[in-house]
């Protein structure tokens, strides 16, 4: 297991100028050993990039990738100890399970009685001790996939596990089940593991830390919580959550603020600097209040869902719309009407040229 | 344009994909196909579209038959999982052929203004070839929606994007739904998806059409487990359950003070107790049961964490709004209103749905 640090940036053209000719933007970042962690974001952002400089299947344009600050920038997948996980499973056919999860053990020559050992163990976690000696040609594509990831968790000396959209493949109804199983896994093995999803469920639930990225940048580096209720960027409360975080125009002038061009008390203590800003509230987080509150704003409702679980209201003040998650017991508002709505609260963030401005 | 499929149904070989339904979706309005893959739903759309002929039964067009009219001869617009473009014209031609074709005015302005509202108006001027699979896509489902058929039959057509690009792209359909008067008819597998597209569903399983409906009705009030199974994410709570002095009991579990409608004897001999992810918390209320275990694993979504857990009754799934964190193996209790339980009967059928107090419907 190692402590892997980046400080690179990557562009697949030569003599890269703007922003837009890197895939990876200039970074330093550091993972821990023995910690999870996902790479989230969409597809173009730079996640698998990232995780391609980290196995040793690319080679950064600029800068250096160090294991355990060991500088393996140019070092094999092999030589870096490295076991991967791909969307796809990667297993032989002809060979049973058991000499499927035994393979990277037997490549590396280690002794029979640990391999069997091991193969039992990681067996006996994947719930498939039961088809040891069945052959991998019949099984179900989640069962083979299963095999994939035992093959990468098998050997206990890899500096890391590296995943790439490993549970693509898998039945809805048994994600869940390996989603259990892999946190299960590293809670017992300690292992260092990467893992890259653009699936904000698979990312939040697996990983202790998530860095969310956007075009080439990693904009946050957090847990599901922090990236939840703190958005330390705008892209990070658009893209967590669903729908993501609403955001109002608004404007700090001589210590009152504006937003929506009417007036909103800030919170007691709360400065703010001069200039333009962005009013981030989730919908979640937003209330139905009595006319006139000074931490609410009248808005129209246009879109009233059931979604089930919660009333989910579309309503638009000015030329901006706001989605609200409303309680599924109350009184379900009716399209025109006028309401308002708390926007200003402890959940709410303010932001500078898309960044938050701490409180 | 009013559909009506009459008595369909559908047999390949020994196999039978269609069992006999009727279904006359409602006219201008979207009607959500909900099922699981092989629930029947692309081989339901292939009838309404012409490309099949049912076994049995008519497919009838506002009261004219139309069973074995092939699809040519129908004006109908239908987007596959696998979308198609004509690879040698660029995306705006792409998008401009059916207005083309019925020689209609201001064509530019309509294609920029559909391609903005599915985000490839950067893309107009390249090749389907050039674009990714998502962007491919979106070129075949602006170019049905140019086409402005009475009938429109999309087949799980966002199916394989990025979902933040799926939940903005189904707002944009959502109101281009509403502002058309095609009648649209939509392929899903998720419940979720259904309840945001609003308008009616119909849930199928294994073949069979179960239930049709307006969708927050069918959510609200499934007639059968089956129904309540298709159309519950995460999937419903279900718990055996048994008649007793004050309601029922659960297997297992603690009794629950419910009052059951009046019903023949054999229909209350044994019970399933549903109850929705939603229905379930970790703090307590006044007149709640509690269920206490552990915790197996909390999947967290960001807007909500669905915290599976072991208890007497079985594996329960709990789905509480915002981030929550639980160690694996955790004890907790979970909380629940009686008044909030579906009950369905030995066969399966609804007995009792929870009351809504705002009375929606």
């Amino acid at each position: 297991m190692a402590r892997i640090d980046l400080d690179l940036a990557h562009a697949y053209r030569p003599n890269p100028r703007e922003d837009s000719d890197y895939a990876l933007l200039p970074l330093t970042m550091s993972f821990r050993d023995g910690g999870a962690y996902a790479l989230l974001g969409p597809s173009g952002c730079g996640k698998t990039t990232m995780l391609n400089i980290m196995s040793g299947l690319l080679v950064p344009s600029q800068g250096s990738v160090k294991f355990d600050g060991v500088d393996v920038t140019r070092a094999t997948p092999q030589q870096r100890n490295i076991a991967q996980v791909f969307q796809f499973p990667v297993i032989y056919d002809t060979m049973t399970v058991a000499e499927n999860l035994a393979f990277p053990l037997r490549n590396r020559k280690v002794p029979e009685e640990q391999i069997k050992k091991r193969v039992g163990e990681i067996a006996e976690m994947l719930d498939m001790s039961g088809q040891l000696n069945q052959r991998a040609a019949g099984l179900a594509a989640d069962a083979k996939q299963k095999i994939s990831l035992g093959r990468g968790l098998v050997r206990p000396d890899v500096s890391a596990v590296l995943f790439d959209e490993p549970l693509t493949v898998i039945d809805p109804h048994l994600k869940w089940q390996l989603r259990r199983k892999l946190k299960q896994i590293h809670h017992e093995l300690k292992l260092t593991l990467i893992y890259v999803t653009h699936d904000q469920v698979e990312a939040l639930t697996f990983a202790e830390e998530v860095v969310v990225m956007t075009r080439g940048r990693a904009v946050q580096t957090g847990s599901a919580d922090a990236l939840f209720e703190r958005p330390r960027h705008t892209f990070v409360g658009h893209f967590i959550g669903s729908p993501g975080m609403n955001f109002l125009p608004a404007t700090v002038s001589g210590g009152a603020l504006r937003v929506a061009d009417r007036p909103l008390a800030l919170p007691p203590g709360r400065a703010m600097p001069d200039g333009e800003l962005k009013l981030g509230v989730r919908p979640e987080y937003v209330v139905k209040t009595a006319p006139g509150d000074p931490a609410a704003l009248p808005f129209t409702v246009t879109l009233v869902q059931d979604i089930g679980t919660h009333w989910m209201l579309t309503a638009r003040i000015g030329e901006h719309t706001l989605k609200a998650r409303l309680n599924p017991a109350s009184r379900a508002p009716q399209v025109g009407e006028e309401i308002w709505l708390q926007v200003m609260g402890t959940h709410t963030c303010l932001y500078l040229n898309d960044e938050l401005v701490e409180a | 344009m009013q559909l009506s499929l009459d008595q369909i149904s559908k047999k390949v070989g020994a196999e039978q994909w269609l069992y006999d339904m009727s279904l006359a979706p409602r006219s201008g309005e979207v009607t959500v196909l909900l099922g699981a893959t092989q629930a029947g739903k692309t081989s339901l759309m292939r009838i309404m579209a012409g490309l099949d002929v049912p076994t049995q039964g008519k497919v009838l067009v506002n009261q004219a038959d139309v069973t074995g009219m092939p699809v040519r001869e129908r004006n109908v617009a239908m987007v596959y999982q696998q979308f198609i473009n004509y690879p040698s014209l660029r995306v705006a031609d792409n998008i401009a052929s059916p207005l083309k074709l019925r020689g209609e005015k201001d064509i530019e302005r309509k294609v920029r203004g559909l391609a903005e509202r599915l985000h490839i108006d950067m893309f107009l001027d390249r090749y389907p070839a050039e674009l990714s699979g998502g962007q491919q896509q979106r070129v075949a489902l602006a170019r049905a929606l140019a086409k402005g058929a009475p009938l429109m039959l999309l087949d799980e057509p966002l199916v394989n994007l990025d979902y933040k690009l799926r939940e903005e792209l189904r707002e944009e359909l959502t109101q281009l739904f509403a502002a058309g008067d095609s009648t649209v008819i939509y392929a899903t597998t998720e419940p979720g998806e259904a309840l945001l597209l609003g308008g009616y569903t119909a849930v199928m399983d294994g073949g069979e059409l179960l239930q049709y409906g307006p969708t927050a009705e069918v959510f609200h009030a499934p007639q059968s487990l089956r129904v309540a199974r298709a159309f519950s994410d995460p999937p419903m709570n279900l718990v055996p359950a048994l008649p007793a002095a004050q309601g029922l009991q659960l297997a297992g579990g603690p009794a629950l003070a419910l009052k059951l409608p009046e019903a023949p004897a054999q229909r209350l001999a044994s019970f399933t107790a549903g109850v929705r992810g939603s229905a379930l918390r970790v703090t307590a209320r006044e007149g709640d049961v509690a269920l206490p275990g552990k915790v197996e694993l909390a999947e967290i979504s960001g807007s909500d964490t669905f915290v599976h857990v072991a208890t007497a009754v079985g594996e329960l799934v709990a789905q509480l709004t915002g981030v929550h964190y639980f160690d694996l193996g955790a004890p907790v209790t979970l909380y629940l209103d009686p008044a909030q339980v579906y009950v369905f009967d030995a066969e399966g059928a609804l007995l009792l749905a929870p009351r809504r107090s705002h009375g929606a419907y």
